[in-house]
């Protein structure tokens, strides 16, 4: 007869106007939006049994999962428990438990997406700096050789830059979209085009399709601050186990915190620059350059090539890592600013739900007076 | 119905070309030669005509001046580090690099060359003062309009070079070359040997 009245009150409940599940504003920017109902969710059920044997719980906080499979009848009696100030048996009175405690957890969340944003800034003006100082390293290359983005070669190397951690925004999203628009544009008959990942959301994207044409994946190029060392071994890496023509490294240039560049930068083995000097064009005026040092010319360009290699990739590393930090700023930063909104729509309802209980009883006692002594 | 009439004038003086020249004019700063690669442009749009292009580090630089007819007088310099400008854009007179061949003196005018460098001194020679960098590898392009780039992996200048820790160096890596047994071993010894007594000849001479 107990569980039969537990059963009526919860269904009530269940049918109150807040749903469970965290509205589609905050979904694509909010910190693992389950986590909170998780939690959630395992109290739940440890509470309905305590429930169902009849003891009342005395710390609802720490209790591990039994794994029972009552879930449904167990929602509904949660409910019903957590109406605060009730006895166990049916006494109606509407809850503003349901909504205190969706508050509190998104007051938490913004919070935590508050605390990331700061981490994010200070990060930011670290990385910045350097940066910015290492701007200058592509220019002489660049000065020298040209760029040349639509030349045509049959081995492509596709240099993807990503980051490790998510929520960041669209920047890898976009990195990777470009990444395959290049592989179509650089395909072709007796052409290869092959992938080479740097971070762990490039490689998750990319594993999903086109996992035959991935070469190398490498991640936690972040977990120490990057310096020109730890990145040209990484070239050097990169340098010995693909066969290139020409290295396409794609990233997000940093323009502003909140504006970010995608870009290509290009760069051509040695014998695609012979190539391309002796039948002019762009590089056409690169014979006109004595070369000192080295045995011969092959050895200096294929030098000049590595070390090109190595001082763009450098900065790729540094402008991805500061469009990551930007990205994530203004990521955690609208979501900081949809919970507050959230929240000041929960408010409103909690107000009104609590108005409403309170003007339920004084009318339930008004006119139980009235009965007697009318 | 006042407040309208500069924009209707300027509507009626010139019509949709006109005015688009009229919104251009304010514009300052846009680039008088093509910043990018068209021929990538286009393929590009065949291929995702939906997405923008990305950039290229072209549209990031500034322009080269081109080659002048006669031989300018200074020489403008760009000595560049992973991590720092050290020199940007700065007109002097001459620079002594340490190519692999040997130092090589750049002045004005000098034949376009690419250099490789080697550990050694790098000094910079302005009317009268000198700055000298001890360099540890790198390579230096010199163009035919009389502008230096210079990049390096690591420089200090020499005042802040410490002469007992580079005897020191030498002694250490002298030995470790005579006790090495593999070929890697001995490599980084002889580097090692290379780098310290090229500093040690910065030091002196």
């Amino acid at each position: 007869m107990a569980m039969t009245a537990l059963r009526r009150e919860g269904r009530r409940f269940l049918l109150s106007p807040i749903p469970p599940n965290p509205s589609t504003a905050a979904r694509s920017t909010m910190l693992s939006e389950s986590t909170a109902y998780e939690m959630r969710w395992f109290l739940i059920v440890s509470l309905g049994d305590d429930l169902i044997s009849g003891e009342v719980p005395k710390s609802n906080i720490h209790r591990k999962n039994h794994g029972r499979s009552r879930r449904s009848f167990v929602f509904v009696c949660s409910f019903f428990v957590n109406a605060g100030d009730l006895s166990l048996l049916g006494i109606r009175s509407i809850s503003t438990q349901v909504v205190r405690n969706r508050m509190k957890s998104v007051k938490n969340i913004q919070k935590i997406t508050k605390a990331m944003k700061m981490v994010a800034a200070s990060k930011l003006r670290a990385v910045q700096l350097r940066t910015e100082n290492s701007r200058g390293l592509w220019q002489p290359f660049t000065a020298l050789l040209g760029d040349t983005p639509s030349v045509d070669v049959k081995k492509n190397v596709i240099v993807t830059i990503t980051s490790d951690k998510g929520l960041c925004g669209g920047i890898n999203s976009t990195s990777v979209k470009i990444s395959k628009s290049l592989y179509k544009l650089t395909s072709g008959p007796e052409k290869e085009t092959k992938y080479v990942l740097l971070g762990e959301k490039g490689k998750v994207q990319m594993v999903r399709d086109s996992k035959n044409s991935i070469e190398m994946t490498i991640t936690e190029v972040q977990k120490n601050p990057v310096n020109y060392t730890q990145v040209s071994v990484l070239a050097d890496d990169i340098l010995k186990n693909v066969e290139y023509d020409a290295l396409r490294i794609i990233f997000n240039k940093f323009h502003s915190v909140v504006s970010f560049i995608p870009t290509i930068s290009t760069i051509l083995s040695p014998e695609v620059v012979e190539r391309e000097s002796e039948s002019g064009g762009k590089l056409g005026d690169l014979d006109s350059y004595e070369i000192e040092g080295g045995e011969t010319k092959a050895e200096v360009l294929q030098n000049l090539a590595e070390f090109q290699f190595s001082c763009v990739l450098y900065n790729a590393v540094l402008e991805n890592a500061c469009s990551e930090l930007g990205a994530r700023m203004s990521a955690m930063d609208s979501s900081s600013r949809n919970a507050g909104e959230m929240l000041d729509r929960l408010t409103l309802t909690y107000n009104r739900t609590r108005q409403a209980s309170i003007t339920t009883e004084l009318i339930e006692i008004i006119s139980g007076a009235s009965a007697l002594t009318g | 119905m006042y407040r309208q009439a500069p924009r209707l004038l300027i509507r009626a003086l010139d019509g949709g070309r006109g005015g688009r020249l009229i919104g251009r004019a304010f514009s300052t700063g846009v680039p008088v030669a093509p910043v990018e690669d068209s021929a990538f442009v286009e393929a590009w749009k065949k291929v995702a005509p939906n997405l923008e292009p990305p950039k290229t580090p072209l549209s990031f630089m500034k322009p080269r001046p081109p080659t002048p007819s006669s031989i300018p007088s200074k020489l403008t310099v760009n000595f560049v580090l992973p991590y720092q400008s050290e020199i940007s854009n700065k007109e002097v007179d001459m620079v002594i690099v340490p190519a692999t061949t040997g130092q090589m003196g750049v002045l004005p005018g000098h034949v376009a060359t690419i250099a490789e460098l080697k550990p050694g001194l790098l000094s910079v020679h302005d009317g009268n003062e000198v700055t000298k960098y001890f360099v540890s590898s790198g390579f230096a392009f010199i163009h035919a309009n009389s502008i230096a780039d210079i990049v390096a992996v690591e420089a200090v200048p020499v005042d802040r070079i410490d002469p007992s820790l580079v005897q020191k160096g030498l002694a250490d890596f002298t030995q470790k070359l005579s006790s090495a047994t593999t070929d890697l071993e001995k490599a980084e010894a002889q580097i090692g040997v290379d780098v310290h007594s090229a500093l040690n000849a910065a030091l002196t001479g």
